[in-house]
């Protein structure tokens, strides 16, 4: 078994209909693995940012690049797994509680700097941010309460200082602002 | 100037340089057809299916090198490209497929023969467009022309809701794309052609294999000089056939499950791969784990995702084919592998794989080989799908490059026939041959009456041996001779030709093979040859599904008589 090595690419892609769907296609269809994939809007009009989180034991990364490399909206693909980065998560999670138990959940909430977002009669709301192993730790300790409902976001990352990352060149950013004015 | 989306369509396609489309009406593209006539530089072919259309402009792309282009109406007509749009990719063959699709207000509701044609190509596209307005027409049809027909050809598809072709827009032709994704031009790294000369000259036993790259990027003199400087030996895929002049010293056939067992002996001893504009299919690597196991591999390709998918590669090279070699030969001295070839003529000596036993019936490889003397080589051969596929790969002479038409990749029985049009539509002036199968012809066999209307002078050949061939000899080697499903009867092909009012003859008996392809090529007009042959003929070599390349079952040394 080869250990499991998680990579993190950042894929900039045209922010056109269907290309999620173009990418969620090729994944399938070579049987990549997928652990997360995160979208949204990037600091370029026109130009979405992919976070992709793949298991590097079994699914070929270099061949995942290279496939998503060939799709026509894909601008630029990024694998920023050795470079020092911030990676986040956030995670909403609604927990059973009862007067008896509120004050011990408070305090769980806090020691993770997690905040309370919502109390009910029976349950609160937590919403906590951070890296999987901070959200996976937090989830452990609140699941003696008993979680009714989870959602999580799946992994955005940046690369720290000025240089590295994933800039987009000059000319790109051009064609794309070009091709939205139309 | 003040144009609709139809005619946006039809400038862009002159200014394409397109002067043929294949194709099909239907309800959503009548505002399309009833512009198009309008051009008439553009000519139109009507197909009998769909499904003709798509093959009819892959080969036209295939032998011209020119981007193919086919037209359909939305739902059935659609989906019925889709086994053509398939086999284009797969073969990376530069295809526009255009569709017309339900009016804008009625997408997404299931209306009359909607279908999702741009889902459904998704994968089997290089890329495809929905144009929702007639504005983006224009830019469209460049980009569309421009990644089909550049890098790692492919088909592309433009769906069309039917009220966007009656939609009017501001024309303006674009003079260049503004894809940031797409990169048409792949930069050559230097340091890994170097690397790659390098690998070369350290080889003692160096190998080239050669693919469709090399005939798309049209590398022939590059490779020629390649080969010839450093003394290696050429062997190619099924669809690299006619890349490398087949009388040169050097040449050793084709390679793969059906290939030459010399070829496949010299790719297992080889120390040194240099595999050219070819991407290690299954069908020539057989067992991955078994494959050349000794040898090192330098992988030129122009698709970066080709390299290290199936084989890993130590120096992996990415641009296009010409180019690369080009800058190869710079670096390349001259080298003899004298040993290394002779070790490989005795492979051939002794394992000559183009025998032929002696048989009382036609036998098809003799079929092939008299087409290929009576036309010296020279005739664009198209083939179906199936054991009458490898024999014509086998025994063809194939002088030109882009004129061994074949689908390789999705092996699509049908294709033959569908092809052949566009092959003649392609280049006018030459024989085409479409070496068929009795099954693979009665899939497409309505475009007879395609090729009547459009005065064709297709010659065909159909290898019938009452069998799905290829199928039935798996049977037999594999399925302990149980033949379920693969006998099939035909209808009387002559009469059927006939009826076309396509002239042609049944020939049974082996002396009269040649004289009847001399009529066919000297008819003037399309003619078709039923040849009865040896109903259960096996297409050898063979390399076992599974096994090592170098496994072969070959022809009988007993059954072997010289011919
Ligand atoms: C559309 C399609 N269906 C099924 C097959 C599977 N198949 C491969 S070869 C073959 C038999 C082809 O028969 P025929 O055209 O008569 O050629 P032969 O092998 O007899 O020369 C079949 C069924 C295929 N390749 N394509
Ligand atoms: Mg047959």
């Amino acid at each position: 078994m080869v250990a499991s090595i998680k990579h993190t690419l950042v894929a900039s892609v045209e922010d056109k209909p269907g290309v999620l769907n173009r990418v969620a296609s090729l994944f399938r269809r070579r049987g990549f693995n997928i652990e997360s994939i995160a979208v949204g809007h990037s600091e370029i009009a026109g130009l979405s940012r992919m976070t992709i989180v793949v298991d590097g034991a079994n699914t070929a990364v270099e061949q995942v690049e290279k496939q998503l490399y060939k799709l026509v909206d894909v601008v630029k693909v990024t694998d920023i797994t050795s470079d020092s980065m911030v990676a986040r998560e956030l995670a909403l999670v609604k927990i059973s509680s009862t007067t008896a138990t509120r004050s011990e959940i408070l305090q769980i909430v806090d020691i993770f700097r997690a905040n309370i977002v919502d109390v009910a009669p029976d349950s609160v709301m937590v919403e906590v941010t951070g890296d999987e192993n901070k959200i996976d730790s937090l989830l452990d300790l609140l699941k003696g309460f008993g979680i009714k409902e989870l959602v999580r976001t799946g992994r955005v990352a940046m690369v720290r200082g000025t240089d590295g990352g994933s800039p987009i060149d000059e000319e790109s950013v051009q064609k794309i602002t070009r091709r939205r004015k139309k | 100037m003040r144009l609709n989306g139809a005619q946006i369509l039809c400038e862009g396609l002159v200014k394409e340089g397109v002067d043929v489309i294949f194709g099909f009406p239907g309800g959503r593209v009548i505002q399309f057809f009833d512009t198009f006539a309008q051009y008439p530089q553009l000519h139109f072919v009507l197909v009998r299916h769909e499904q003709a259309a798509a093959h009819a402009a892959d080969a036209y792309a295939r032998v011209t090198g020119r981007v193919g282009c086919c037209v359909a109406t939305s739902g059935p007509g659609a989906t019925n490209l889709v086994t053509g749009i398939a086999t284009a990719h797969l073969d990376s063959a530069p295809m526009v497929a255009i569709t017309g699709q339900v009016d804008r207000p009625s997408l997404g509701r299931d209306a009359f023969q909607e279908i999702d044609i741009t889902g459904i190509t998704l994968p089997i596209t290089k890329h495809n467009y929905l144009v929702m307005n007639a504005d983006e027409m224009a830019e469209t049809v460049k980009e569309a022309f421009h990644i089909a027909g550049t890098g790692r050809p492919g088909p592309v598809l433009i769906d069309v809701p039917s009220d966007v072709w009656v939609e009017q827009s501001e024309f303006k032709y674009p003079e260049k794309v503004d894809l940031p994704g797409y990169k048409s031009v792949v930069k050559v790294y230097p340091e890994q052609v170097k690397k790659a000369a390098k690998a070369i000259s350290g080889a003692k036993c160096p190998i080239i294999i050669a693919g469709n790259g090399v005939i798309i990027s049209d590398a022939y003199a590059e490779l020629k000089e390649l080969a010839e400087k450093a003394q290696i030996p050429v062997i190619n895929t099924l669809l690299g056939i006619g890349c490398f002049p087949q009388k040169h010293v050097l040449y050793y056939g084709m390679t793969g499950m059906h290939g030459m067992a010399y070829a496949n002996y010299a790719l297992s001893e080889a120390d040194l791969i240099i595999a050219i504009g070819m991407r290690f299919d299954d069908r020539v690597t057989s067992k991955l784990s078994t494959f050349a196991p000794r040898a090192d591999v330098v992988h030129i390709d122009i698709d970066a995702a080709e390299i290290g998918k199936n084989v890993k590669a130590n120096v992996p090279v990415v641009g296009d084919i010409r180019e690369v070699l080009t800058e190869l030969n710079k670096d390349i001295e001259k080298q003899s592998h004298a040993d290394w070839l002779n070790q490989i003529d005795q492979y051939r000596a002794e394992h000559p794989s183009h025998e032929i036993r002696d048989c009382a019936n036609i036998l098809p490889q003799n079929v092939v080989r008299a087409i290929a003397e009576v036309s010296g080589g020279d005739a664009i051969i198209v083939t179906g799908v199936g054991q009458h596929q490898m024999w014509a790969a086998q025994h063809s002479i194939i002088n030109k490059p882009k004129s061994f038409v074949s689908s390789g990749g999705l092996g699509t029985m049908g294709y033959s026939l569908p092809a052949a049009i566009g092959a003649q539509m392609g280049r006018p002036g030459e024989t085409v041959w479409s070496i068929d199968g009795d099954g693979s012809f009665q899939m497409t066999l309505q475009e007879l009456a395609t090729i009547q209307q459009e005065r064709l002078p297709i010659k065909i050949a159909i290898l019938n041996n009452g069998y799905l061939g290829m199928v039935r000899q798996w049977q037999e080697f594999f399925w302990g001779k149980r033949y379920v499903a693969t006998p099939i009867t035909g209808p009387d092909f002559v009469k059927i030709a006939a009826a076309y009012g396509v002239p042609g003859e049944v020939v049974s008996d082996r002396n009269e093979v040649k004289a009847a392809i001399e009529k066919a090529t000297n008819y003037d007009g399309p003619y078709l040859l039923d040849f009865r042959i040896e109903p259960e003929e096996n297409v050898f070599p063979m390399v076992k599904l599974g096994s090592a390349i170098c496994e072969l079952l070959e022809q009988p040394k007993s059954e072997v008589k010289t011919w």
